[in-house]
């Protein structure tokens, strides 16, 4: 039988599965990707949790709303986090994050 | 749901993930993802959760993953192919999310709370519509849960603008700004003689 604790660890492992790419990668459009894969994650926890936990026969819509709140702030981070992306490889012409050290002092 | 379901929904879903990790080419990468967030969109319906589905899959299988390999497209970064990988930071990567994943078990194993099934916490609408708290005031949200349907759009909405009408406003203006915001850094940068 599927229990909370299947989509659990189901989240966390696809949560893993982003950390260790943003850690292995150096590409920095898969390192992107990676975080949307770990927000995504996030979601479905507490989707989970939402499902879960009734209010009153139904499920806890306040984890549902939360999620609604991430996936619109993920859209806009997409939006501007592309925009500094390229705006990096027309300078730096290259979007490893070996080439981007600027920052490294 | 069956469990043969779920489990190859989640298989979908962390098969792809780990796509996305391993490819080389980018746009495996991109593709992988999308369908990676497609398995997760059928997760959530299998958690009765229909309108989630349906904007996990509008706006990150559609219109994220787009964006994404629009500027794949526009870059160009083939040539960023063929270079050896950096082993130290794949052994920690990996150390990482094992110790990760070993900790989430370890305590998802020790709580009597995820034990619970839907059959445990099955949905309640007829005593949802009867209560008439909240949300089931509302007589077109009454009168779903007495047809026995979900009306999960129209509760979460309710939630939204009952509860977090303030909230609404502030992710209006955050979209204002990352619009602008990045309207502004895809500009070129004019000639020192140009106007600013």
């Amino acid at each position: 039988m599927i229990t909370l604790g299947h989509y659990l660890i189901v989240s966390g492992m696809l949560f893993a599965l982003g950390l260790a790419g943003v850690i292995a990668r150096r590409n920095i459009l898969i390192i992107y990707m990676c975080l949307e894969m770990m927000l995504s994650a996030a979601n479905l926890a507490l989707v989970g949790f939402s499902r879960f936990h009734l209010s009153g026969g139904l499920p806890d819509y306040t984890a549902q709303s939360l999620v609604f709140f991430t996936i619109t702030v993920a859209a806009a981070e997409v939006a501007v986090g592309l925009a500094i992306i390229v705006a990096l490889f027309r300078t730096r012409q290259s979007v490893d994050t070996e080439v981007i050290t600027k920052l490294q002092g | 749901m069956p469990p043969l379901l779920f489990y190859l929904l989640a298989a979908i879903t962390l098969g792809f993930g780990l796509m996305v990790v391993t490819a080389r080419n980018p746009v495996t990468s991109a593709l992988s993802l999308a369908s990676c967030f497609v398995g997760l969109a059928a997760l959530f319906v299998s958690l009765d959760a229909y309108f989630i589905g349906t904007i996990q899959i509008l706006v990150y299988a559609g219109a994220v993953m787009v964006l994404f390999l629009f500027i794949i497209m526009l870059l160009d970064i083939k040539a960023e192919e063929g270079k050896q990988p950096n082993l130290a930071a794949i052994v920690s990567g990996i150390a990482v999310a094992v110790l990760l994943v070993t900790q989430i078990m370890t305590v998802v194993g020790h709580t009597k709370l995820a034990e619970k099934t839907p059959l445990n916490v099955p949905l309640a609408l007829m005593d949802a519509a009867n209560q008439a708290k909240g949300a089931a005031k509302l007589p077109t949200i009454a009168n779903d849960l007495k047809a026995g349907e979900l009306p999960d759009a129209k509760l979460i909405g309710f939630t939204l603008f009952d509860q977090y009408g303030f909230h609404i406003q502030v992710v209006g203006l955050l979209l204002l700004v990352g619009t602008v915001g990045v309207v502004v850094l895809s500009k070129r940068e004019k000639t020192p003689g140009g106007a600013a």
